[in-house]
């Protein structure tokens, strides 16, 4: 129960201290330190990150969503061709879907041209693709149920009783 | 025109509330860091405002009964059986209110004759001593102490009773203390009121927000139900603060009085606020769950943050607020806030505008995310390192 309560508090904020979250939970910190790293022990917690606001950044970052036809392959299934597209660093989420297609992912990087250039050369190559769908995103609203473009305002200024 | 002489001598009578002046200031600045706001910064869950805008569509927007919608009296019954084991009769002992503050507004109306006494716990909420002048009652405060966690001991109740004493108002939780009464401590005043007629104006608004267990309602605790007229609402529990709605439940014949003033005054509590309210209280309770839960994690926080500051404070069991002492920086309470607004930009509540025995006390609330109160707990250590210097 503990261990739920530690993990709703990182996925919140994976910054706060484990006294911090020793108080917040009415629980000793050391309790807390060794909660984390059982759950980093068991796989459970794969890592810690950092939400950026890319377009507040000066450099130039395209994201697509590409969505992949594919032929599953005999005992493998999608994990074969799953396993290869991991390895890509521009890949930063890879699922396998229910519905019109097989894979979606995720991809960022410099510009248009260089995810084209992915597609054609990368995805569109491998043995299993049958087809590929490219989307272009056009503005991030939400990342990680975290609001990253609209600022939220305190409008409570009225009544301080 | 001289308006002085034409204004009522009551209404002029009445002194303005004290938090006015840091609220006014602390707007006029940039990068305020306020703690001062005394309701939720959750939005209304979003099925409660779903289903407002669906009325609105349906066209649902005539009055009401005076007392209610019929649907959102019985919920109300339905939600205090449940919870608070209290049972009211949604016919003739539930009216529907505009906000907790018409059902404390007409409960002291319909009781009080002119020289009545009305006992009021402080530090309390601001708004019965005025509504008692304005009725022509006499209020009598009774001071708690902070050794006791703000509440109010039977000694205490005892020692200000006199046979003029009409009524008592119990808030708890408390806003401004963030005190409690356990099952106990209700029982102990019962006790005091057992044999009399006082009659018990009980304003439990902060109840879904206790920590470290349940809250008890006054009215539940046996032989009180008569003697209590009970006050709640949406605005803290359903984080519907606007919406303006609350409702007040007690005995039949003084219900009936109440929503003779509530038909004159005010003809019926907002229809759409209504229809959203059935809502909530059908379907909100995990959202109340959850944000409990949220507050509970700040009032820990804020709690041994102030503790560490050497700003020492009890633990609040309720609302969302805490009320530490600055006694150990020699200030008074206005002092200490106005020197903390103006040099760090961090605006709490002296807690000397809740009453007299508020003096050498601040008010902090917690309704606010934990990155807030980071920094307004940094901001604070800096003022007093600085004052320490």
């Amino acid at each position: 129960m503990n261990k739920d309560k530690v993990l709703q508090l990182l996925e919140e904020n994976a910054r706060y201290s484990y006294e911090e979250m020793g108080v917040m939970l009415g629980i000793p910190a050391d309790e807390v330190e060794k909660i984390v790293a059982q759950l980093e022990k068991e796989g459970i917690i794969r890592g810690y990150k950092v939400i950026v606001d890319r377009d507040k950044l000066k450099e130039n970052v395209v994201s697509a969503i590409i969505e992949l036809k594919v032929t599953p392959k005999r005992d493998l299934g999608f994990d074969e061709i799953a396993e290869k597209i991991t390895q890509y660093p521009e890949v930063e989420d890879l699922y396998l879907m229910s519905g019109g297609y097989d894979l979606a992912l995720l991809i960022s990087c410099e510009t248009f041209k260089d995810i084209a250039m992915f597609v054609a050369q990368r995805l569109a190559t491998l043995d299993s693709v049958l087809s590929t769908a490219t989307h272009f995103v056009l503005c991030r609203y939400k990342e990680k149920g975290l609001d990253v473009h609209f600022s939220q305002t305190d409008e409570r200024r009225n009544v301080w009783y | 025109m001289d308006y002085s002489k034409i204004l009522s001598d009551r209404v002029q009578e009445i002194k303005p509330s004290g938090i006015r002046k840091y609220f006014d200031i602390a707007n006029s600045m940039e990068d305020v860091i306020a703690l001062g706001v005394g309701e939720p910064d959750f939005k209304t869950p979003w099925i409660v405002r779903a289903a407002a805008i669906d009325t609105l569509e349906k066209g649902k927007t005539s009055y009401t009964s005076n007392s209610g919608l019929e649907l959102l009296r019985k919920a109300i019954a339905h939600y205090l059986s449940s919870k608070f084991g209290v049972e009211y009769d949604p016919e003739k002992e539930v009216v529907v209110t505009v906000g907790g503050s018409e059902g404390i507004d007409i409960c002291i109306r319909a009781l009080l004759n002119p020289g009545d006494e009305v006992l009021i716990v402080e530090p309390c909420y601001v708004a019965y001593a005025p509504i008692i002048e304005l009725t022509g009652g006499k209020v009598v405060p009774i001071p708690t102490k902070a050794e006791n966690h703000f509440r109010l001991t039977p000694e205490e109740l005892r020692a200000h009773i006199t046979d003029k004493t009409k009524l008592l108002i119990l808030p708890y939780p408390n806003n401004p203390t963030g005190g409690v009464m356990r099952r106990e401590h209700l029982e102990a005043i019962a006790e005091v009121l057992r044999d009399t007629d006082i009659m018990v104006l009980s304003d439990e608004i902060y109840a879904e927000l206790t920590y470290n267990g349940r809250h008890v309602s006054f009215a539940a605790i046996p032989g009180m139900k008569e003697r209590t007229i009970l006050v709640n609402g949406f605005s803290k529990a359903f984080s519907m603060t606007g919406w303006r709605l609350g409702y007040a439940c007690g005995p039949a014949p003084v219900i009936a009085q109440m929503t003779k003033i509530h038909q004159f005054a005010i003809m019926c509590a907002p229809t759409t606020s209504q229809h959203a309210a059935v809502e909530a209280l059908r379907r909100c309770e995990e959202n109340i769950q959850s944000m409990v839960q949220e507050y509970d994690r700040r009032r820990r926080y804020i709690v041994d943050g102030f503790n560490k500051l050497g700003l020492d404070c009890f633990e609040p069991e309720g609302a969302f607020y805490i009320f530490p002492s600055i006694q150990s920086t020699g200030m008074t309470s206005d002092e200490f806030c106005e020197k903390l607004l103006y040099s760090k930009r961090v605006a709490v509540v002296p807690g000397t505008a809740f009453g007299a025995s508020g003096e050498g006390f601040v008010r902090v609330s917690y309704s606010y995310s934990i990155k807030h109160i980071q920094e307004a707990l940094r901001r604070i250590g800096e003022f007093l390192q600085e004052l320490r210097g």
